[in-house]
């Protein structure tokens, strides 16, 4: 019997038994764990919301063996909160929708419990506040996080250089497979011709300028997030059940304004 | 593994909510050493429910006819509306005595994640119910976890354009609990739900 402790976000939970809950977190330490919090849905739980989706907790396991995952799933005994992201995402449905995709996304990059992905947590953690701060357009947020989950697992993709000689850009053709854009040389059947502006916006996502991003007009945002779906769906072999939902809620958000 | 028939009915019972292997085991050997009576009875409620078990057509509850209690109740106030995720929440707040006006039964709670959007919930039907003008207030009354929230997000903005009062259960501190066990979320609430004591 062993305690651990670490922090992580909360990126889902599920009904378990009559009041108890599965809870899914992606922790600093040892990546994505599962653990239960018991009695939790009743009322007067010790938890209240502090186990919500998007919560940044400090949480203690304890575990039964000498490792937090093995011997059945270990148990959330004492949780503090760190930051309820929560409370400002979920009063938006567009921030809701995205926010959603980019906890399904940090768990489906985090295939394996127990193993760390600390560049993967950090970049949760800096997705959720930003999200949260309600500076940006939810749909950007997400597309740069998807973007820099692809780039910390190896997928990056390139929007300027050619992804398969590296001649300088701008490089017109876009293709998923190739991973990225392709020079004339290098295209391949099936790559697709996008504007010059929604690259460049994809690329500053990708970098982190905000100024350049949250200037880009819709029309090109909306074909960025479409050239993101198709690079993160292939990248993960099975598609993200949340993602459809985005769409919708950008398209009511647009319409609202 | 046990032979036949009562592996299949271990089986059968394992598939419930809430009822794991182990239950699965417990509760078939107190079927098998229970009075034939008692199973007969069981058995005969379980097949009645499903023969005689009808969705009220107006609200979505459970419903012995058409329309439900409360929908058929003419002393029931048609202007007032409380939305709900299950049936059981109707029992629950039924339970309280506090509300005299209607109910909608969404059937879950908007959750992306397991791919539940507003389409698979009973929403199309809510608005509906809201065209012709007879109801004046909706009560959202979704669980207060981040789904429900986020469901009560989704419905206020759909039938803001209609002019209603829409008004959401508030959320605060448990009654009966000592202040200090309260997390962040659920004391933040309860300070932006606070009420002029009128003494
Ligand atoms: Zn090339
Ligand atoms: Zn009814």
């Amino acid at each position: 019997m062993t305690l651990f402790r670490d922090d992580g976000i909360v990126l889902r939970t599920q009904k378990l038994g009559e009041a108890d809950r599965i809870i899914t977190l992606l922790t600093r330490r040892q990546g994505r764990v599962r653990a239960v919090a018991r009695g939790i849905r009743r009322t007067k739980s010790k938890f209240g919301a502090r186990l919500e989706p998007f919560s940044h907790v400090d949480v203690e396991f304890f575990a039964r063996g000498g490792e937090l995952i093995g011997r059945g799933l270990p148990l959330c005994t004492q949780v503090e909160t760190i930051t309820a992201y929560g409370s400002g995402i979920v009063t938006d449905y567009a921030r809701y929708t995205a926010g959603t995709t980019m906890l399904e996304t940090a768990e489906r990059f985090t295939e394996h419990e127990g193993e760390p992905a600390l560049q993967q947590y950090l970049l949760l953690v800096g997705g959720l506040r930003t999200l949260s701060g309600a500076e940006h357009d939810p749909r950007l947020v997400l597309d740069a996080f998807l973007l820099r989950s692809l780039a910390v697992n190896g997928y990056a993709p390139s929007f300027e250089a050619c992804a398969q000689c590296g001649m300088p850009g701008p490089n017109r053709f876009f293709s998923v497979v190739s991973g990225g854009v392709v020079c004339g040389q290098c295209r391949v059947p099936g790559s697709v011709v996008p504007s010059a502006e929604s690259l460049e916006l994809l690329g500053a996502l990708l970098a982190g300028d905000w100024e350049r991003a949250d200037s880009a007009e819709d029309r090109y945002c909306r074909e960025g997030s479409g050239i993101v779906a198709a690079y993160l769906q292939w990248h993960l072999e099975r598609g993200l059940r949340s993602l459809r939902f985005v769409e919708n809620g950008a398209a009511l958000n647009r319409s609202r304004l | 593994m046990y032979e036949g028939v009562v592996q299949d009915l271990i089986d059968e019972l394992g598939r419930l909510p809430g009822v794991g292997p182990k239950s699965a085991q417990r509760i078939a050997f107190h079927i098998l050493q229970a009075d034939p009576a008692d199973v007969r009875r069981l058995t005969h409620v379980l097949a009645e429910v499903k023969d005689k078990v009808r969705f009220c057509t107006v609200c979505g509850n459970v419903a012995q006819a058409e329309r439900c209690r409360v929908c058929q109740d003419p002393r029931r106030d048609p202007a007032v509306i409380c939305v709900v995720e299950e049936p059981k929440d109707v029992v629950a707040i039924e339970r309280t005595r506090e509300f005299r006006g209607r109910y909608h039964i969404l059937g879950g709670a908007i959750s992306p994640i397991e791919g539940v959007g507003p389409d698979d919930l009973r929403i199309r039907e809510l608005l509906a119910r809201l065209a012709d003008g007879t109801v004046t207030e909706l009560i959202l009354a979704t669980d207060p976890n981040l789904e429900g929230e986020a469901t009560a997000t989704y419905l206020a903005r759909m039938v803001k354009p209609m002019g209603l009062k829409v008004t959401r259960l508030a959320s605060g501190l448990p009654v009966g609990g000592d202040l200090e066990y309260a997390d962040e979320v659920t004391l933040g609430r309860a300070f932006e739900g606070r009420r002029l004591l009128d003494v």
